[in-house]
């Protein structure tokens, strides 16, 4: 291994635009811009901008946990059930609200909720060092069903008070973008500039590594799920304010579209790489192609159909710019 | 020798990887029925060229031709067909497969839907592991398999394969004693059957007891071929490295200090049974013995790895607990573990990441990282240890092995330990950096840091330490102070008793 490739001390140093430009998420930027043009040409109303913040409050809740999802790949692992972890602790919420718990108290009892969820994650894939990709799958259909025991098939109407989170506006950008955006840039920065973030890199990259430069691997890991938990839990909050009603099926599949907003932007599916401004990006993206997409009329089955090319091609993007950048 | 019949003439190959060119114009002849060495430095171009023959590179330039006849070796799968082989440096396996499938795998027989012969296949895997002199149930799996019967099995899959050019990428590197002589009592019964192989080795003893020419290779270029016996050791080195090398080792002259580790009846069962040993500052322990008698597992538990049972380690003087590596660090240890791929680097990560990963208080005093103090931190290194770059953001796979080890001994040597545990710090790494590498423990004992030096190399252990234990099968058998050491004795307590009862 070590002298297949004998010059490699010698290769030069790559320049500076061959390092911007192969970067996953100018990808993923260089997609955005080709889908807002792309739009507007379609339909002129589409280059309005308080429309495509009205449309992102759809996918706001979903955006900021799959940021928290973003860092939880890179550490190395997985986790499919925070969009069933919305639903459960939503329905914790409404429920134990609807039964005369006083709202900022169902609040906490709701987000509790959201961190045992996490916490079981936690247990099982870290603690137990079971592959996280099968236990989540179990607890995502687990929290789904306990979801459906709490709620049955009816709604659970949330107090008045509480509804309208996406009317809330500032600054004229609705209040669920804004929180996307400080999400955002605070865990770009805890990824990027902290010691904590540059151990989730290095524990993602060589698990074993990690451990023999006395990184403890498992304490951030256990971290992660539980701060994917809580988050989890307040987008869940977020969306029964956003509908004003609760119900067991609530983001029912999304948590596909949290790992294509992850993928998308360039995060690597085995760990020790991405980034939050690519999923921050690819969380755009998507707004805008689905939009777009809506605008001109397409129907919903090519809609689905253009997603997936998408998630295809970003895949293939990513594998073929870390093998190149590889070697 | 020289009218004897040409397997393989090859002219004019040359490798380019990006741009960069890796082997410029190698012409080599290989004869029928000889065991021919290719040595140089890693870096050199054996571990390409080979691999052109074996058909897992195709060559830029350059033909090759086997029997007079020219010949393309465009896949592993056409090497297979035209009768070469190769034996990888690094066991290449299935390992949900069985050891007897994995000897047999790429044998061609029958369609798609004909049965699977397995009494057959059991039988010949049987068969040549026997011949090999390795007891292991070739029905077991692979995973699970040390590296070294892993190796055998490589070797087994070559013999298996029938094939006239047998290639061995430094095959003895992780076999005992004994499994080396076997191996290459093998090599030789292969080669009076009229077979070539290639070996590849670091060590010029096994050079020299094995083959018959060699060829020596440097910075991608041939440089000579010669008859094994015709060409003195110092001269090998010369051409090899290009350049004298004045003092290929050195005893180091520190003064040796007051107690910095001391160990007591350390256990843990199945790996070591009561080990104690003193190490002061200053001085360099040795810790010599077969792979697999139990050495590395006292260095992980020490380092809080895989934490020992029972016994007492006392660091500075202090009793110690050492549960978790961070424990062992916050007390002043350090270790460069032996697996430098799967337990040192953070392959991908920019170099500077991975000098700085043990210092994070240092990078970071508030939490935050500086960019100013890692690059510094980082800078330092480089210079201090003269890691070859071409710049701290390049993912650290890019940089050859003994730049890569120098990086992780620049990440620990950042954390200022007291005591430094060192895991065949020099494996697969060329004579060259050796040197550096034997140079820089040697100050860094002048410095008053205890080292703790693991090391199969016996040359290496006799000329840089001070004292050396020997652990066989667990325990400690013998400690040897430096003006007693020598071959014989260490070799002779190294030995599990089982294999010199007489």
């Amino acid at each position: 291994m070590t002298d297949t490739t004998p010059t490699r001390e010698m290769a030069p140093a790559r320049p500076t635009w061959h390092v911007v430009l192969v970067r996953p998420e100018t990808m993923t930027l260089l997609l955005i811009i080709i889908g807002l043009v792309g739009a507007s040409i379609l339909s002129p109303f589409f280059l309005d901008a308080s429309y495509i913040m009205r449309s992102f409050t759809l996918t706001a809740e979903m955006s900021i946990v799959a940021l928290v999802l973003t860092m939880v790949i890179i550490s190395g692992e997985i986790d499919l059930s925070p969009a069933a972890n919305m639903a459960l602790s939503a329905c914790v919420f409404a429920w134990v609200q609807d039964a005369g718990v006083a709202l900022p108290l169902a609040v906490i009892v709701g987000l509790l909720a959201g961190l045992a969820m996490g916490a079981l994650n936690a247990f099982m894939s870290i603690r137990m060092q079971l592959p996280s990709i099968i236990v989540t799958i179990g607890t995502l259909i687990f929290f789904r069903g306990l979801a459906q025991i709490i709620a049955g098939d009816r709604s659970i109407r949330v107090p008045e008070s509480f509804v309208g989170i996406n009317a809330v506006m500032v600054f004229g950008v609705p209040l669920p973008v804004v929180i996307f955006v400080l999400c955002a840039i605070v865990l770009g920065l805890v990824l990027g500039t902290t010691v904590i973030g540059r151990q989730i890199y290095q524990i993602g990259t060589n698990q074993q590594a990690a451990l023999h430069a006395g990184i403890n691997a498992k304490r951030i890991k256990v971290g992660l799920f539980l701060l994917l938990g809580v988050v989890s839990a307040a987008a869940g909050m977020m969306a029964a304010s956003r509908l004003g009603s609760v119900r067991y099926d609530l983001v029912l599949g999304g948590e596909l579209q949290m790992v294509l907003m992850a993928m998308l932007g360039g995060t690597y599916i085995f760990g020790g790489r991405g980034t939050i401004l690519g999923t921050f990006l690819a969380a755009w993206l998507l707004v805008i192609v689905s939009t777009g997409m809506t605008v001109a009329n397409l129907l919903p089955a090519i809609q689905l159909t253009v997603l997936g090319i998408l998630l295809i091609v970003a895949i293939i993007a990513t594998n073929f710019i870390y093998a190149r950048t590889q070697r | 020798m020289v009218d004897a019949p040409k397997l393989i003439e090859a002219r004019g190959i040359s490798k380019q990887f990006g741009g960069v060119e890796v082997l410029s114009d190698i012409d080599l002849d290989l004869h029928a029925g000889e065991i021919h060495a290719l040595i140089g430095e890693n870096g050199a171009g054996k571990s390409t060229f080979v691999k052109i023959l074996a058909g897992v590179h195709t060559p830029t330039r350059g033909s090759i031709k086997m029997n007079g006849d020219a010949v393309n070796v465009t896949s592993p799968i056409a090497a297979q067909e035209l009768g070469i082989a190769l034996i990888h440096q690094e066991p290449v396996s299935f390992p949900d497969l069985s050891v007897a499938e994995n000897i047999v795998m790429g044998r061609k027989g029958g369609g798609l839907l004909s049965r699977v012969p397995w009494a057959t296949i059991i039988a010949d895997a049987r068969r040549y592991m026997d011949m090999l002199g390795v007891s292991i149930d070739v029905t077991r799996p692979m995973h699970g398999l040390s590296i070294a019967n892993q190796q055998m099995v490589e070797i087994a899959r070559a013999l298996a394969s029938d094939s006239r050019l047998i290639i061995m990428d430094e095959p003895t590197a992780p076999l005992t004693p004994r499994e080396v002589d076997t191996l290459f009592a093998i090599a030789r019964q292969l080669r009076d059957e009229g077979r070539t192989i290639i070996f590849i080795s670091h060590r010029l003893e096994e050079v020299r007891m094995l083959c018959d020419r060699l060829t020596i290779f440097r910075d991608g270029s041939h440089i000579a071929t010669q008859t094994v016996a015709s060409i003195p050791e110092d001269e090998i080195i010369r051409l090899m490295i290009g350049r004298e090398l004045k003092k290929y080792m050195r005893k180091h002259t520190a003064s040796i200090g007051e107690t910095a580790l001391e160990v007591s009846g350390l256990t843990l069962p199945g790996a070591f049974e009561d080990i104690s040993f003193t190490l002061r500052k200053g001085e360099i322990m040795g810790l010599g013995g077969l792979v697999g008698a139990g050495r590395t597992d006292v260095a992980r538990a020490l380092f809080g790895i895989e934490p020992a049972k029972s016994g007492k380690i006392k660091v500075g003087g202090r009793d110690a607990k050492i549960q978790r590596p961070p424990d062992a660090i916050d007390l002043g240890l350090a270790f460069v573990p032996e697996d430098r791929a799967g337990h040192g680097i953070f392959g991908t990560l920019p170099v500077e990441h991975n000098i700085t990963a043990a210092i994070p208080g240092k990078i970071a005093p508030s939490g935050v990282i500086s960019r100013a103090l890692e690059r510094g931190f980082s800078r330092k290194s480089v210079d201090d240890l003269s890691i070859r770059l071409a710049s701290l953001n390049q993912p650290i796979v890019e940089l050859s092995g003994g730049n890569q080890q120098k990086a992780i001994l620049a990440r620990w040597l950042l954390t200022e330990p007291e005591v430094l545990i060192l895991d065949e710090p020099t494996r697969g790494i060329d004579i060259g950096v050796k040197a550096e590498f034997y140079d820089m423990i040697g100050d860094l004992a002048e410095a008053g840091r205890a080292i703790l030096l693991i090391s199969s190399e016996l040359p290496e252990l006799l000329s840089l330490c001070d004292r050396i234990l020997v652990m066989a099968e667990g325990r400690i058998t013998a400690e040897i102070p430096r003006d007693e050491a020598n071959q014989e004795k260490v070799m002779q307590a190294a030995v599990p008793r089982s294999g010199i009862a007489a």
